[in-house]
């Protein structure tokens, strides 16, 4: 276990120095206790707290690609929990309490920063539903505010705020607690965390097909091989469906591109992260100084990792009619990711129809910011062969109940 | 962005276009004799190859007319739908 022990890591605002390396690259052994399919964000902080909060260890995440390369690496990175049910509101304000001390936890800068989201409202209706999942929120213990126009105009002096703008902003919800990571340093810390705790990181491991004895499956098929597995775990986002199909059941998912881009670096000239639903842009700057801009999905289906130009166009125009200052900005690069999405914009978290499979899907856009708390109560489920209670409302049975989370439109997320 | 081939209009830009998801999803022959979860996968479930799929689009600025189509869902290449 020498290989696994700690490793000092510098702890502070700069960016920590490139260390030999962080986990080593293991061959895959012939079984594990529990599988985990998917090495990004999600899985990872699923293996790190089966190995912490559990003592399961003997976990293998596989990844097709390397590690924390899909959507973990294309997000943009915000982290809030100003949802607007009361399930969404109890596993995101879980996620940001962890996020709170995950640096701590981790022992590695993660580069958190709680510079806080505004969600502008452009119209009457934005207003309406602004106020009140101020208050739903308020009524959750998370901390919400609403601005007046003046008031938003404090948070974010750059924000044209003038009435005569063809979208106005008439207000805003404010989370002082909201803000951004760097969303690599987030994934290494969880890698580094899981493999000094025994879990193996395979990469260049893609899931072919699943062996099952009856109704329970025994392993996965994989191009390093077949490996044996007690429990499989499904955390592989826009590629869950196909997961599905070769496990012999369908998901309501459809996957669709996902783009944003950054510009070139710039002096600091936003501390706050704004975002709009109407006009559909949300942006923040990162530590090193790029504006970061996030859009709303393409509409068809798509596993290309890239989308429509006429979307970037889209969002491009909103922030700049939202931020004067920005068009003088260049964009830098732009870039998809593919995002599994559910009817209701709720997850799926829990048991799989096939015995001893579970699933972590449906995140759609907004998974990034859910990191650490579904990793912990998706590796409770795990664990303990139940749903955590925080993932019980989320389970795939809701679509028959009808007990849907919907989220669509009203959980201040830009789809 | 897409090129997309409107049987009436011919070559035009995705911006003309509005996507229908998955194309021939048919209401229940006999609608009283479905369960919840058949209810469920008629109202929620769609397919979401990785691959070719058979899928809707509306010309709203344009003819306004449906058709189906075959789309790659990774290159995103059409092809003529399957008669």
């Amino acid at each position: 276990m020498s290989e696994r022990s700690e490793r000092t890591v510098r702890r502070s605002d700069e960016t920590p120095e490139h260390p030999d390396f962080l986990w080593r690259d293991p061959e895959p052994r012939r079984h594990y206790d529990v599988v985990i399919v998917g090495a990004g964000g999600h899985g990872l902080a699923t293996a790190y707290y089966l190995a912490k909060n559990h003592g399961i260890t003997d976990v293998a995440v596989l990844e097709r690609g390397w590690l924390a390369g899909g959507n973990m690496a294309r997000n943009t990175t915000i982290i809030r929990s100003n949802y607007l049910w009361d399930e969404s509101a109890a596993i995101y304000e879980h996620a940001l309490k962890l996020w709170e001390g995950l640096e701590d936890d981790l022992g590695y800068p993660i580069r958190f920063s709680q510079r806080g989201v505004l969600n502008l409202a452009h119209n009457l209706g934005d207003v309406r539903e602004g106020r009140r999942r101020v208050n739903a929120n308020r009524l959750n213990g998370v901390d919400a505010e609403w601005l007046t126009p003046d008031e938003v105009k404090k948070v974010c002096p750059i924000l044209n705020t003038s009435p005569d703008v063809r979208y106005p902003v008439l207000g805003a919800t404010f989370q002082p607690r909201a803000g951004i990571a760097k969303h690599d340093y987030v994934a290494w810390g969880f890698a580094r965390g899981a493999y000094q705790r025994g879990v193996d990181l395979i990469q260049n491991c893609e899931v072919h097909g699943f062996r099952r004895d009856g109704e329970r499956v025994v392993g996965v098929e994989t191009s390093r091989g077949f490996i044996g597995a007690g429990a499989v775990a499904l955390s592989a986002a826009g590629h869950t469906s196909v997961l599905a199909e070769q496990l012999g059941f369908r998901l309501p998912l459809q996957s669709h591109p996902l783009q944003a881009l950054v510009s070139e670096l710039l002096e600091q000239v936003l501390d706050t992260v704004v975002m709009s639903n109407s006009v559909h842009v949300y942006v923040s700057q990162a530590h090193k100084g790029e504006l970061v801009l996030g859009a709303g999905i393409d509409a068809y289906n798509g596993y290309g990792q890239r989308g429509s130009f006429h979307v970037i166009e889209q969002q491009m125009a909103a922030a700049v009619e939202l931020f004067p200052i920005f068009s003088r900005a260049h964009v830098l690069r732009t870039w998809g990711g593919i995002v599994d999405v559910s009817p209701d914009a709720s997850p799926i978290i829990g048991r799989a129809p096939v015995d001893g499979v579970y699933v972590n899907c449906g995140w759609g856009t907004g998974g990034f910011k859910a990191t650490p708390g579904v990793g912990w109560v998706y590796a409770d489920t795990i664990a303990h062969g139940r749903p955590h209670p925080l993932a019980e409302p989320f389970a795939l049975e809701r679509f028959v109940t009808g007990a849907l989370i919907d989220e669509h439109g009203a959980a201040a997320v830009a789809h | 962005m897409l090129r997309i081939d409107c049987p009436w209009c011919g070559p035009r830009d995705e911006t003309e276009f509005r996507y229908g998801g998955q194309a021939d999803v048919f209401y229940p022959e006999d609608p009283s004799s479905l369960d919840d979860a058949a209810w469920a996968e008629y109202v929620f479930v769609r397919g979401n190859p990785k691959g070719w799929f058979a899928e809707r689009w509306v010309h709203v600025a344009g003819c306004r007319r449906w058709f189906n189509t075959e789309r790659h869902t990774v290159t995103y290449e059409f092809r003529e739908a399957a008669p």
